[in-house]
């Protein structure tokens, strides 16, 4: 199992993880944050826990756990 | 308990986001370096030094020792301290504009001395913090606040390559990274764990060049910077090693 946490706040809309997904599981929101960035939604379900969208987020808004 | 985490280092986490642009280079070279330094041990032991640019954002970033000093001058500040606490781990953190314009000066005679630290260097191609003018580092053709029609080399000379300027000179590692891929970013953190490990060993000068976007000054989207970097900044810049040099 896969927990997501996206911290939208924290999003500035680069979509660099949309970008970077392998699985194709993030996609554009369609809803902007205070700050008027454009914001993503996960795919949990489709999610393999590869932690890319992590390593490319310039501003820390993802965490990524997988449960045994 | 989960399996496998994700999280940003221990160090950077319950602070207010950081202020750099939308897309910017330095949230994810910052991030990094602090998570080497988490898996290295090294969290409480371990002292940063900031030039004056965006990539002091990085500095608040992190709750760790830091300290930013005046501009050009983060390399021989870090050498100063690390001079009188040999026993921590010591890097400088800066843009190209500062290694390679105000603070050149430093970053030939530190090598020449192979000093034990490890300097960082973010290179976006230009003056990032002062609205986007030519850097040393800025590529032939690239438009900028002052080179509105494109840099010229008759004009403005050669782009810097810090790996021509380091070729032959006995230090002990010199990495060029990037922030554009998840694989160039995983390139670049075993680059700066190697460049940390030596300093940590004595073995001398360790110097990591990171490329990073600037969508800001670049005038692109986040995404449309990430395509600069792949179609002509990593070209010219390639990623690798090229200095891995032994014990002092
Ligand atoms: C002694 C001094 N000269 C000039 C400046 C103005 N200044 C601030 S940041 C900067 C350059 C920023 O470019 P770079 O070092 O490449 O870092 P970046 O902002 O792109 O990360 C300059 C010239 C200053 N603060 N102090
Ligand atoms: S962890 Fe990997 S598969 Fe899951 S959302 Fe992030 S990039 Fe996609
Ligand atoms: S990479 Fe981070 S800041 Fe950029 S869109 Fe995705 S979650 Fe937001
Ligand atoms: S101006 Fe460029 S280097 Fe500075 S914070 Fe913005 S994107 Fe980053």
């Amino acid at each position: 199992m896969v927990k997501i946490t996206y911290n939208a706040a924290r999003c500035k809309g680069c979509h660099y993880c949309v970008n970077a997904c392998p699985k194709k599981c993030i996609t554009l929101s369609g809803d902007t944050n205070n700050a008027g960035y454009e914001t993503v939604k996960f795919n949990e379900t489709e999610c393999v826990a590869c932690g890319s969208c992590y390593t490319v987020c310039p501003d820390y808004a993802i965490v990524i756990e997988k449960e045994d | 308990m989960a399996a496998k985490t994700f999280n940003i280092p221990t160090l950077m986490q319950g602070l207010p986001p950081h202020t750099a642009c939308q897309g910017c280079g330095h949230g994810i070279a910052g991030r990094i370096i602090y998570e080497v330094i988490e898996e290295m041990g090294m969290s409480s032991n371990c002292v940063a030094f900031h030039d004056l640019a965006c990539g002091a954002n990085m500095l608040f970033a992190q709750k760790g020792n830091g300290f930013s000093g005046a501009h050009g001058r983060a390399i021989p500040t870090a050498t100063g301290f690390k001079r009188t606490r040999p026993d921590m781990l010591v890097f400088s953190y800066a843009g190209d504009g500062a290694t390679y314009s105000i603070g050149m000066q430093h970053t030939i005679h530190t090598a020449l001395r192979n000093e034990n630290i490890t300097a960082i260097v973010v290179n976006n191609t230009n003056f990032g913090m002062t609205g986007g003018q030519m850097s040393p580092a800025t590529l032939i053709g690239q438009k900028t606040t002052s080179s509105p029609k494109g840099r010229t080399a008759e004009l403005n000379g050669n782009p810097i390559d810090i790996t021509e300027v380091y070729s032959g000179m006995k230090i002990a590692y010199l990495a060029r990274g990037s922030v554009d891929s998840v694989a160039n970013i995983n390139k670049t953190k075993a680059y700066i764990r190697k460049a940390f490990e030596k300093q940590m060993a004595g073995c001398g000068f360790s110097f990591v060049e990171i490329m990073a976007p600037c969508p800001t000054n670049w005038g692109m989207t986040a995404l449309g910077s990430i395509k600069r970097m792949q179609d002509e900044v990593l070209k010219l810049y390639p990623v690798g090693e090229y200095i891995d040099g032994g014990a002092k």
